[in-house]
């Protein structure tokens, strides 16, 4: 059949490649070229005026900062709870259903479900006064307070974002037949060390997915933080969604926009080196 | 070296009895099969043994200790898995000198032992790959040497040769008895195929339906099956079962009256290996209608009926029989085993 029309399988792809090219490809190149122009002819004038803005460090530093706290705690809670959920004989559907609930939730309802919680009137700071651990209402979230809104927004990021990553790795577990746990008890390995030595090296591909995921997620992060801390905690996203917004000022926000890519991108080739797959070493 | 009790091992997954009973008695340095079809709960007590699963009641003792609750580790065992199992983000080597490193054997120790079962199962040229660039039955070289290395009290094999293709099973069935003999180690060995575990054992276990039907030597077993499912599950073609009329505790057969034993009633059933016969005339023999005829070049096996009752009988290739012959057949009264029609057992097992 496709012998005699060559052209049918590309008839075919034709309408998604155009999509994509048209939504993602030309805006892109838009965007790449608002960042490095001014007035139509190539200048850094705008990378100068994020890098000089006031924001522009902190919020460079605030994201890596989230990052470097969310992503690692997400991996390891998500670890935990996909080896724990192993054991689980009957109700691991429903137990799974309920830790993926987070996954269905747009990250600016998150952030509001955390802003009920933490705010000043929230049900936190009603359990700590009816336990007479505060006195008065407690501010958590203010630009005084930037510990507690770090974590705030650090907690919030974690019980909104651990799901995808528990997904990905209780799949990768499932692809780990039981025997090599198996025969690795057998001679003489320890829970701990059949985690280490056999299970984490077997799903390193999922690991490495879970990572990059996350982590070119956690660089976007904007919603929660802004529900949360509005420009108290200035990130990189937020910074970018201001000067459009805010400034009207496009080119320094894609200036922002395109900072942000290069950080992503440069994360994925770092994950993809660190954690090679060499796939002659899987099952 | 320790030999292994098996003492009144019962296991239920739910309502179903996997184990109903099993004893057995394993001894020191002894080769012993479980054999018998799936489902017969034969893996179920292998991991039973290994700690892999827990018995719902009984004990096992390896070296006269209980090692009911104790981790598999603690056992003193090593196994090889039916897919191997060979760990394949490891070398051969590092593979091999798994068990040794959790020992914390220090190197020169893991260096000998590696290089030791690496030369009994011929792995050296190996030892610096993957797994994975291996072929199946390389790979269950490594499982075994793996296994070799921590010199094991007690090895459990799961079906080790299943995967393998035919011609590999066989090279790989005589090689196993061959390092295992060498090893002297006390063995459990899985398996549903009766051409191994007679090959192999010392001893066969014959289980079904979560009971060991039989235990004895393979010939024993062969010869004298304790039981009709036995009779019919080992030997190719299966044991033949006649059931024949008694008359004053004679059975007639052609031109001649065999006694059977006191116990029989009014019928009895004659298990008769396809061997365990020869061409003889008619009226003299036992008369034989042949439906098939199969010269298979080392044999001819017969495919017919005695008293109407389907039998399979191997004649000399030197024999001509043509399909739709009736033939005499001389048996051979030493090798008949006289069973039960009611219980299905023979009446020597039912004695002893």
């Amino acid at each position: 059949m496709t012998q005699n029309r060559p052209w049918t399988p590309y008839l075919l792809i034709l309408p998604s490649v155009a999509f994509l090219a048209l939504l993602f490809i030309v805006p892109l190149v838009q965007t790449l070229w608002l960042a490095v122009s001014s007035d139509g002819s190539p200048s850094l004038d705008n990378m100068q005026r994020m890098v000089a803005d006031i924001n522009f460090t902190n919020s460079l530093r605030n994201t890596f900062l989230l990052t470097l706290a969310v992503v690692p705690v997400q991996i390891a809670i998500a670890l935990a709870m996909g080896t724990m959920v192993s054991k689980v004989g009957t109700g691991r559907e429903t137990i799974l259903w309920i830790w993926t609930i987070p996954l269905g939730i747009s990250d600016l309802a998150a952030g509001l479900v955390w802003l009920s919680i933490l705010q000043n009137t929230g049900y936190f700071n009603t359990i700590l006064f009816s336990l007479g651990l505060i006195e008065r209402q407690t501010g958590w979230l203010s630009y005084q307070t930037p510990v507690a809104l770090f974590f705030a927004i650090a907690v919030a990021e974690i019980w909104r974002g651990t799901a995808i990553v528990m997904v990905i790795i209780v799949a990768g577990l499932n692809q780990v037949p039981k025997e090599f746990k198996e025969a690795a008890e057998i001679f003489g390995a320890g829970p701990w060390t059949r985690f280490r030595k056999i299970t984490l090296p077997l799903i390193r591909p999922a690991l490495q997915s879970a990572l990059i995921l996350r982590t070119v997620l956690a660089f976007e992060v904007f919603a929660v933080v802004y529900a949360l801390g509005g420009r108290n905690f200035p990130v990189l996203v937020g910074e970018a969604y201001n000067w459009q917004n805010q400034n009207q000022n496009y080119g320094v926000a894609a200036a922002y926009a395109v900072l942000i890519m290069i950080i992503s991108l440069s994360a994925t080739l770092i994950y993809l080196k660190a954690l090679k797959v060499d796939p002659e070493r899987l099952p | 070296m320790a030999n292994i009790v098996i003492d009144r091992v019962r296991k239920s997954f739910g309502a179903f009895q996997a184990l109903k009973e099993v004893s057995l008695t394993i001894n020191d340095g002894e080769f012993v099969s479980l054999l018998g079809p799936s489902g017969c709960g034969k893996t179920t007590l292998l991991r039973i043994i290994a700690g892999l699963e827990t018995a719902s009641r009984g004990d096992i003792r390896i070296g006269d200790k209980s090692v009911i609750g104790l981790a598999p580790k603690d056992r003193g065992l090593a196994m090889v898995f039916q897919n191997y199992a060979v760990f394949p983000h490891m070398t051969v080597y590092e593979n091999v000198a798994f068990g040794l490193r959790r020992q914390k054997a220090d190197e020169t120790r893991v260096k000998a032992q590696v290089a030791k079962a690496a030369g009994l199962l011929h792995i050296e040229q190996y030892l610096d790959r993957y797994p994975n660039k291996l072929s199946g039955g390389q790979r269950q070289r490594v499982a075994v040497a793996r296994a070799l290395a921590v010199e094991p009290k007690v090895l459990l094999m799961d079906e080790p040769l299943s995967n393998l293709d035919a011609l590999l099973r066989l090279e790989m069935r005589t090689e196993l008895k061959t390092v295992l003999q060498s090893a002297g180690t006390t063995t459990i060995y899985v398996t549903h195929d009766q051409t191994e575990a007679m090959g192999l054992s010392d001893r066969i276990a014959v289980m079904h339906g979560g009971i060991v039907e039989q235990v004895g030597s393979p010939v024993d077993v062969y010869n004298h099956p304790a039981t009709r499912f036995v009779g019919g599950f080992i030997g190719n073609p299966p044991m033949n079962f006649i059931k024949v009329p008694v008359s004053n505790g004679k059975v007639v057969v052609g031109a001649d009256h065999l006694p059977v034993p006191r116990e029989a009633g009014a019928e009895v059933v004659l298990g008769l290996r396809g061997e365990a016969v020869e061409l003889s005339s008619l009226p003299q023999g036992l008369e034989m209608k042949v439906r098939v005829a199969e010269p298979m070049g080392s044999h001819l096996l017969l495919t017919g009926s005695i008293h109407d009752q389907p039998v399979r009988v191997i004649l000399p290739a030197s024999e001509t029989v043509k399909n739709g012959d009736t033939i005499g057949l001389k048996l051979d009264s030493q090798r008949i085993t006289w069973l039960s029609p009611e219980s299905g057992k023979s009446y020597s097992a039912e004695m002893a």
